[in-house]
């Protein structure tokens, strides 16, 4: 029950921090990736603060044998660069270009209900789906050789 | 600049990376939101406290607007056709490339992984790439 507690904690004070950055407005994401337009260095703040917040709490996950509310921690294990990495994350980037939005703004916008942001979460959720399919897929045709690649997400 | 809002960026940004401390020293899992998302597709025994983790989201926009802080974005519906396919992209690209803006960006950074660094630096640069063509077109 802590751990589920915890965990929705987390997911509010994530979606807090979005909302209080600005970062769930597309408007806000697309003026920082407009380099050439009116720039917007807001989004370039939002990272400092986070990576500099998060950074010091890592550092003293690491001290611990344990988390609090879980057996191990769940660090991800993969420091490579492989062509999925590439290739999807140039994929997300198109995506995120597009629509100025990625999962966490998605997901805290989805409380509004609108039309647009409800075709988007059903399309990233397809997406996501779609991927896991061709993964299998692709896994299957390749032989159980490649099983191996299925890791840990980073994120 | 328009609307550049610094002090408001860094509190939120602080938050985003208070949550992800407090998500790896609780639960000791890493705040992607794409990867939390994802893992609810496959078939993984730990789904409780992926969908806790996006309850808080989801309501984060609801009691935001209590404490003073903006609700959910009001997206244009002009364009459906458009977050159709971004949404498609996100979603795909995202578990591909194994995270996003936040397992990447965020936690990787943060971790100091060279693998994370280098997708953002990719899905950064797209990005920037994808909204110099659809704003100012080919030529800039």
């Amino acid at each position: 029950m802590a751990l589920i507690l915890a965990s929705f904690c987390s997911g509010l004070i994530f979606g807090l921090g979005l909302l209080i950055s600005g970062m769930n407005e597309p408007e806000k994401v697309l003026g920082f990736l407009d380099f050439f337009g009116a720039w917007d260095a807001t989004l370039a703040f939002v990272m400092a603060g986070a990576v500099a917040v998060a950074a010091a709490g890592f550092a003293l996950a690491r001290r611990r044998v344990a988390p609090l509310f879980a057996a191990r921690f769940g660090w991800p294990s993969r420091n490579d660069i492989d062509a999925p990495l590439l290739t999807g994350s140039a994929l997300f980037g198109v995506g995120w270009g597009l629509a100025g939005i990625c999962p966490g703004p998605a997901l805290v916008n989805l409380a509004s209900l609108t039309a647009p942001i409800i075709v988007f979460v059903a399309a990233m959720v397809l997406g996501m789906f779609g991927f896991e399919l061709w993964q299998r897929r692709s896994v299957a045709s390749a032989g159980a050789q490649s099983v191996a690649v299925a890791t840990p997400s980073d994120g | 600049m328009h609307n550049f809002t610094p002090l408001s960026g860094l509190i939120g940004g602080a938050l985003i990376g208070l949550a992800s401390a407090l998500l790896m020293l609780s639960a000791g899992r890493l705040a992607g939101v794409s990867g939390i998302l994802g893992g609810l597709l496959t078939a993984s025994s730990d789904r409780a406290w992926r969908i806790a983790f996006i309850a808080g989201l989801i309501v984060a926009a609801l009691v935001g607007p209590l404490f003073g802080a903006p609700g959910a974005a009001r997206l244009s519906s002009s364009n459906l056709a458009l977050y159709a396919v971004a949404g498609l992209l996100v979603g795909f690209g995202s578990r591909m490339g194994n995270g996003c803006t936040s397992g990447h960006g965020v936690c990787g950074f943060a971790r100091f992984s060279m693998r994370s660094i280098t997708a953002t630096l990719v899905f950064m640069g797209v990005a920037v790439v994808t909204v110099l063509i659809v704003r100012h077109g080919f030529g800039g």
